[in-house]
């Protein structure tokens, strides 16, 4: 089976093409379907060869398939080749799984839009670069799918393409990203200068070999790799491009910015943990940069109306966990989180656009209210899908989020205060627009209301199944009893030379003290708890009191809520500057200093033709007068010399 | 390296003049059948050369179907042609484009279709001539052949308002370099005959002669001067907009594609081989030049206002990324800046065929006039999405090998030009796109705009092979690569090889200069009466 790993990306490839290229009159629903099941293929043959690597031994879980030799040149070799590990294949389950299950909801979602098949063609294009992505073998593969997610980002973001605020997002993602890539291809550069092939396998074992530990090879590298992962998983500083994105139909966002696309960084940074585990300074900036992201994140999150933008700054803010996760070691618990929050951020996204599908696109919080009597599988689901992501037991969220906190303990104080306070900030907010949307009194405007209407079967269902897994997502990683943490225990293997490097390092870790863990657990709880308590009082019992908050502190809520004017702060120093720079080089470099000497040039000659045309007036006796001069001149010259 | 028994090149290059012959004597008035004729021809000179593809070696290095005639015995001047791997797919993409530029201007032009026609089929044979040239003589020849029947591409048949403007400025900037590179043409061939008794202009004899550094300074220099105006390398590349821009629609697809390329050609073909110590002390130089080029040209792209020209800035930025390559000298560079070659030849130049066939809907190519097209033209959407895609180096496409075998040849050796270098993939996505998205997002704002019509089949059948090769390249480059390895590898050693034999040469003359000055001086003398 595993020789037929090809055909995971391949299926959604076929899908593209065949939507591309021939269904221009076929309905709406073959269309979607044929889109929906060659994604559901590769779901199907990922689950088989997940079957067949658990019967292998744990220690020989990783396999490579070469299927050509993709770029040949003097000392570079790169094949397209795919690598099976327990990491990849979470990743490939997560995203054509998840990705099948938007793919359905997408039929009932995008019914009706003229734009229906090239969506679908879109979708399948990018669930083929993803999983190229995660499946790649090698750097410069993984890199072909991480410029595939990124364009096909674009197209979707940009799907209503006459909106110019949807264009103009598309872009903003695209070059935003852009400049993550850059930092990428440097970092691959010097991974070729120092090994010679871009192959993982080889890579990362012969990294303890040919560099030193927390030397200034590795730390370049891995910091140019981390400042990729921030521009594709939006973290500070590259964040700003993702609230913009939520112009794309909401299942887009459920899809590309919130399940799988964003996490590509994550599994990027976890792909290389032997690297950064070398790299002291590099883990540090991750930690470092992923919890300040997701307690920054989280602060902006609470003041946003937009619906869409307060999951958007979560998915931040959730991004900077796995981050935090991984700086501080722990990367089993980060691609945990990755896994538990596609579950709970798809369904969130797709709830929400359920709801919107229901109020004529309406997005704004003020406007809703109370819609939990007429849309009672979104709003349960919605739920479902809030508590998982408030950590509250037992649903998925808690026990990924939870491991993240008592990791991030053991390492630094100050990460745990960072991650608890994203943790009760988000448990917040989330609830926050729970009761916003669900409960309390309608502020549904009177011509939208008699069309509340709950959404057909092919959106709910999908939202059903995505509620059941973020409640039971979670179980396979119970932690304390030991044994019990089966993901964890998958995914060891793969992390486990990077964990080597740590623990070694760290000359006799913190032992897992289980006092210190059950503390740490019910703190987590008390968090989730308090911040669901503290948004009821606010929305459900006195609702007049965020006003209140608001009129009492406006300046820091005006900065908050307009996002700490840093959008605007890179428009004037990026995009204004470099801007005007242009025109002026254009205009004064070109036009005037090069041209100017160009037709100068040209002025010269003729100006000078036009001096010696004096010379050929025809008139004799100017010539006879030259014949005398010149006469004069070579007798004077002869005779003085 | 003796002659084949089926004169490919040959064939190749004068076609396209026998179709110019013809074409003399019908019937100007008899639009269609003139260009049914030069179509023919072209796609006739087309199949032959794909027998170079087929009947080539990949596995060496040397000159393949030589032909070898003498042509002035007593000046040393010979008819020789060769390919080897570094000029076969330019020959390739050359003969691709002849019948797709045919094609492009069926609709296009209504003038003087005749002696637009012969002008075409006319610089077919300069460009392919320059290619497979294996003689200096004749190389100048073909070079000098090309420039006229561009001149009057774009003089006559341009936009009418700047046209004349356009043309002289790129026939001048281009003859300054010419003439200068034909001096050192002279000098060299004078030097060389003298040293050894048998005056040549056999391109390979030459390369076996070692230049003395001081002479390889000043030879160099001009034959810089002629190809790099030809790259156009910054900051020699204000002709290029001003000839992008007022040329017709064909004229700026066999600009861009193809004769940009003799420059960069003439590069790695003449000017390196020939004057390797000189070449390599200019590295960081040049290098510095392209780095320069890239961002600039990004920049200056950026702010345009008009589609053409903007591309034609994107093209002062392709091109420093092949100067970068070809000077790091390594095999990944050099391989690369050929492929970026081909690359821009087919992504620049399809998107020169695209903004074309919108102009000749709407008669202007300032991006503010339009808004919204992809709505009315969905298939040109595509198409143009995909090229522009291309152009900024997207993994899958062919802009992304080019791209990134460069900048990995080029960061073994100057990493920072590199760096700097791959910055402008950040720039390119920003001109490129906020292009696409003024020209073809947003709502049709402009009511001309509304009933646009989409691509017909002879448009589609235009940008389809370069599209067949923009996918091709990127998924497989292979095919390519391949051939071209032996020639890149003798390439650089050769470079080094003789460099190293000049130095030497040099170390003995410099120990033996004490006793020898005296002869030095008369010898010299000798060699100046010939």
């Amino acid at each position: 089976m595993t020789d037929l790993v090809w055909l995971i990306p391949v299926f959604p490839l076929i899908g593209f093409l065949i939507n591309g290229l021939f269904t221009r009159k076929l309905p709406e629903k073959a269309i979607g379907w044929i889109g929906s099941l060659s994604v559901g293929a590769s779901f199907v043959v990922a689950v088989l060869i997940f079957l067949e690597v658990l019967g292998m031994e744990p220690g020989s879980r990783s396999v490579q398939k070469i299927v050509y030799t993709w770029i040949l040149s003097g000392d570079l070799s790169v094949p397209i080749g795919f690598l099976i590990d327990p990491l990849s294949l979470v990743m490939m389950l997560v995203v054509s799984g998840v990705g099948f299950i938007i793919h359905v909801y997408s039929i009932g979602y995008m019914h009706g839009e003229t734009g229906f098949r090239r969506y679908f063609a879109y979708l399948n294009l990018f669930v083929f670069n993803m999983l190229i992505l995660v499946s790649a073998n090698n750097f410069l593969l993984l890199f072909v799918g991480w410029e595939g997610v990124g364009l096909c980002s674009y197209l979707l973001i940009g799907y209503y393409y006459e909106k110019k605020s949807a264009a103009d997002a598309g872009k903003k993602a695209f070059v935003v990203n852009r400049v993550g890539d850059f930092g990428f291809l440097v970092g691959m550069f010097l991974i070729f200068i120092t090994f010679g092939t871009f192959d993982f396998t080889q890579v990362f074992s012969e990294a303890t070999a040919k560099l030193t530990q927390g030397g200034l090879m590795v730390t370049g590298i891995t910091l140019l790799l981390f400042l990729g992962a921030t521009g594709k998983s939006a973290q500070i500083p590259l964040y700003t491009w993702l609230p913009d994105a939520m112009e794309g139909p909401t299942p887009v966002s459920a899809l590309i910015h919130a399940a799988t696309m964003v996490t590509a960084g994550v599994y990027m940074v976890a792909r290389c943990s032997v690297l950064f585990a070398m790299a002291p300074v590099s883990m540090t900036t991750v930690a470092v940069i992923g919890g300040a992201t997701a307690f920054y994140a989280a602060t902006i999150g609470m003041t946003q109306f937009d619906i869409k933008r307060v999951l958007a700054y979560s998915t931040i803010s959730q991004l900077g966990y796995m981050f935090m996760a991984c700086g501080v070691g722990a990367f089993a618990s980060g691609i945990f989180h990755l896994m538990t929050h596609a579950f709970f951020k798809a369904l969130l996204f797709m709830a929400a656009g359920s709801v919107m599908h229901a109020m004529a696109g309406e997005l704004d919080m003020r406007k809703m209210g109370n819609l939990r009597h007429k849309l009672p599988q979104t709003h349960w689901t919605y739920l479902f899908g809030t508590l998982a992501i408030a950590g509250i037991f037992p649903f998925a969220g808690f026990f990924s989020k939870d491991e993240i906190l008592f990791y991030s303990f053991e390492r630094h104080m100050g990460f745990w205060i960072l991650g608890a306070l994203a943790a009760i900030m988000t448990s917040y907010y989330m609830f926050r627009s729970v009761f916003m949307t669900f409960y309390g009194k309608s502020r549904v405007e009177a011509d939208v209301a008699h069309h509340l209407h709950e959404s057909p079967p092919i959106m709910t269902v999908p939202l059903m199944i995505l509620a059941g897994l973020s409640l039971v997502g979670g179980l396979v990683g119970i932690p304390i009893i030991q044994g019990w943490h089966v993901f964890g225990d998958f995914l060891s293997p793969v992390f486990a030379p990077a964990t080597a490097i740590l623990t070694s390092n760290a000359h006799g870790a913190a032992h897992h003290s289980l006092a210190l863990e059950l503390i740490l657990m019910g703190m987590s709880l008390a968090i989730a708890v308090g911040g669901l308590l503290f948004a009821r009082y606010m929305y459900i019992v006195d609702p007049a009191a965020p006003d209140r908050v608001i009129s009492r502190i406006p300046e820091i809520h005006q900065l908050v809520y307009n996002k700490y004017w840093v959008d605007q702060l890179y428009d004037i120093l990026f995009v204004n500057s470099i801007v005007k720079f242009s025109r002026f080089l254009w205009k004064a470099f070109d036009d005037a200093v090069v041209d100017g000497i160009v037709n100068g040039l040209a002025r010269l000659t003729r100006g000078f033709g036009g001096v010696l045309r004096q010379l050929q007036s025809g008139l004799v006796k100017d010539y006879a007068l030259s014949i005398m001069v010149g006469v004069v001149v070579i007798i004077g010259y002869l005779v003085l010399r | 390296m003796e002659n084949v028994s089926f004169p490919y090149l040959s064939y190749v290059t004068f076609i396209p003049s026998v179709a110019a012959l013809i074409l003399l004597f019908l019937n100007r008035k008899s639009h269609e059948l003139l260009r049914w004729v030069a179509l023919i021809f072209m796609l006739a000179d087309f199949v032959v050369s794909l027998g170079l593809y087929f009947n080539f070696d990949s596995s060496t290095a040397a000159m393949q179907m030589v032909e070898d005639h003498t042509w002035v015995r007593d000046w040393g001047i010979s008819y020789k042609l060769g390919v080897d791997g570094i000029s076969l797919f330019l020959v390739l993409l050359t003969t691709m484009l002849g019948p797709i530029v045919i094609l492009a201007s069926w609709k296009d032009i209504k003038v003087r279709v005749k002696e637009f026609l012969i002008c075409l089929l006319v610089l077919q044979t300069g460009m392919i001539g320059v290619f497979v040239s294996l003689d200096l003589f004749l190389f100048y020849v073909f070079w000098e052949i090309m420039l006229i029947p561009m001149y009057l591409l774009i003089g006559v048949w341009g936009n009418p308002a700047r046209r004349l403007y356009a043309a002289i400025k790129f026939v001048l900037y281009t003859i300054v370099g010419s003439l200068l590179m034909l001096v050192a043409i002279l000098a060299l061939y004078f030097m060389a005959g003298a040293a050894s008794d048998s005056y040549t202009f056999d391109l390979l004899k030459l390369y076996e002669f070692p230049v003395p550094i001081y002479a390889q300074f000043w030879m160099f220099l001009a034959f810089f001067l002629a190809f790099a105006i030809k790259v156009p390398m910054f900051p020699f590349h204000t002709w290029l907009p001003d000839a992008h821009t007022e040329a017709p629609t064909v004229g700026s697809v066999v600009l861009a594609a193809v004769l940009l390329k003799m420059g960069t050609y003439g590069f790695i073909r003449f000017a390196i081989p020939l004057f390797p110590n000189a070449a390599m002390d200019a590295a960081w130089w040049v290098c510095l030049l392209a780095v320069i080029g890239i961002i600039y040209g990004a920049w200056v792209a950026m702010v345009q206002t008009d589609v053409k020209r903007l591309v034609a800035f994107s093209s002062v930025s392709h091109l420093g990324f092949v100067m970068l390559g070809m000077f790091a000298f390594t095999v990944q560079g050099v391989q690369g800046s050929i492929i970026q070659m081909i690359n821009h030849g087919l992504s620049t130049g399809a998107l020169f065929l695209i903004v074309g066939m919108i102009y000749e809907r709407r008669h202007t190519r300032l991006i503010e006039d339009f808004g919204g097209i992809s709505k009315v033209m969905p298939l040109f959407a595509v198409l143009f999405m995909v090229f522009t895609l291309s152009s900024i180096g997207l993994p899958g496409l062919n802009g992304f090998v080019g791209e990134f075998l460069i900048l990995l040849g080029a960061f073994k050796v100057y990493p920072w030009y590199a760096v700097i270098a791959a910055s402008g993939v950040i720039f390119a996505a920003v001109y490129m796109l906020w292009m696409f998205q003024r020209v073809m997002f947003g709502e049709v704002t402009n009511p001309k705009n509304k009933g646009l019509k989409d691509l017909g089949a002879r448009e589609v059948l235009v940008l389809a092979p370069i599209l067949v090769f923009c996918v091709w390249i990127g998924v497989y480059p292979n095919t390519f690569l391949k051939p071209m390895e032996p020639s890149v590898k003798n390439f650089i050693q050769m470079v080094e090889k003789k460099r190293a034999a000049v130095l030497d040469l040099e170390k003995e003359k410099k120990q033996s200069s004490g006793e020898t000055a005296g002869m030095k001086l008369t010898s010299s003398g000798r060699h100046t009466e010939r």
